[in-house]
């Protein structure tokens, strides 16, 4: 294994690539259940905020920023076809009846705000274990449909065909705006 | 409690290793010789350890549970002293006004004035408390999997040195290297492939 630190720096692009290709799941209506290949209805929504970042000539980067509950995607859109890439975005997971709201990010995987599906809440002693597992499960799944879709991801990328059809796919949607 | 407050800011790490022997109590006593002092202490401008989750300001874990099903919940709890700036200049500027009178001069060196400033900072440090933030770390010792509450670089870096320390065991930060080195079950070809990968370019 590389060092850390290191491998950070160097694949950080990964989580990047793989924001952008989410976006592009949820806007051309790609069905999530059975890319995670799950009985569950998962369904991912772009939430309130996406952030993508773009390299200028030089070594400085312009920053988008898209803010708000109703806001338009469209000064994203215009960035990714100038060549960006969505560093952060927030996003609405629907599995089957439970809703979680959550920001990733690419370069970390880090998640912020997360709001997982609400849970009666109890100071008694002999109820706080019952909601702990509760809690976890929650955190637990949010985590494990962000790892499947990543590897699935890296799956695709990593295939023969991925030139000529993921990559083409993601490109003819960028064209589409 | 962190865990079930209404959001979360998440970091993940996977735990490399495995304890011998009996796990509850290792972690036990890794939690135990590495929990945060009861009192405070009057010299330390920062002090970190770990604490039961239903009572991370009077920790004891022979009293509090730190076992939740099959998880281990605790918290790490980080006590530092801030001194706000604007306090430090306003007894600079007193010191230094009353060295002048009792020296008779107009005007103190640059090193007395760092002195000052130093003694300053000092006797502040050992007045003001502690601010504590507390942290859940959840740890499914099974799935190698580990929650940390928080996506703060300083306290994720405590947590790090603190965890190596308690159990003898390496936390692994969990990002996108890390969770296709250790979560995936991508063959080696596939793994060296996947570090060719360069970044896209989607625009034409």
């Amino acid at each position: 294994m590389l060092d850390i630190a290191t491998a950070y720096n160097k694949y950080k692009f990964l989580g990047n690539d793989f924001l952008t290709w989410i976006w592009f799941l949820i806007e051309t209506d790609q069905t999530i259940s059975s890319l995670l290949n799950t009985k569950d209805a998962v369904t991912l929504e772009v939430g309130n905020s996406i952030v993508l970042e773009n390299k200028l000539g030089d070594k400085s980067k312009e920053k988008i920023t898209i803010k708000g509950d109703q806001a338009g995607l469209e000064e994203g859109t215009t960035a990714l076809k100038k060549g960006a890439w969505v560093t952060q975005i927030n996003l609405i997971c629907k599995i089957n009846e439970d809703e979680y709201k959550f920001t990733i990010k690419g370069e970390s995987f880090n998640i912020t705000s997360l709001k997982t599906p609400k849970i009666e809440l109890s100071k008694k002693e002999d109820e706080i274990e019952g909601l702990v597992l509760e809690k976890a499960f929650f955190c637990f799944k949010i985590f494990e449909v962000i790892d499947t879709l990543f590897l699935k991801y890296l799956e695709k990328r990593t295939a023969d065909d991925w030139n000529n059809k993921g990559l083409q796919d993601v490109k003819n949607w960028i064209e589409s705006f | 409690m962190g865990l079930i407050s209404s959001t979360h800011s998440i970091s993940r790490y996977h735990v490399d290793g495995k304890i011998e022997g009996s796990i509850t109590e290792k972690v036990r006593n890794g939690l135990i010789k590495h929990s945060i002092p009861k009192i405070e202490s009057e010299y330390d401008e920062i002090l970190a350890g770990w604490a039961p989750v239903e009572s991370p300001y009077n920790p004891d874990f022979n009293k509090f549970s730190f076992l939740f099903g099959t998880y281990f919940l605790f918290s790490l709890r980080i006590d530092k002293k801030t001194i706000p700036a604007k306090l430090i200049q306003k007894y600079m500027v007193i010191e230094i006004e009353k060295k002048k009178k009792e020296s008779g001069r107009d005007f103190l060196s640059k090193n007395e004035k760092s002195e000052i400033k130093e003694t300053v900072t000092d006797i502040l440090i050992h007045k003001i408390p502690a601010i504590p933030n507390v942290y859940d770390v959840l740890w499914n010792y099974e799935e190698k999997n580990l929650y940390l509450y928080t996506t703060q670089k300083a306290a994720n870096e405590f947590f790090e040195t603190i965890f190596l320390k308690s159990f003898n065991l390496k936390p692994i930060r969990l990002f996108p290297y890390t969770i296709v080195e250790t979560k995936s079950k991508f063959s080696n070809p596939q793994k060296d492939r996947v570090l060719t990968l360069a970044p896209l370019k989607y625009s034409r």
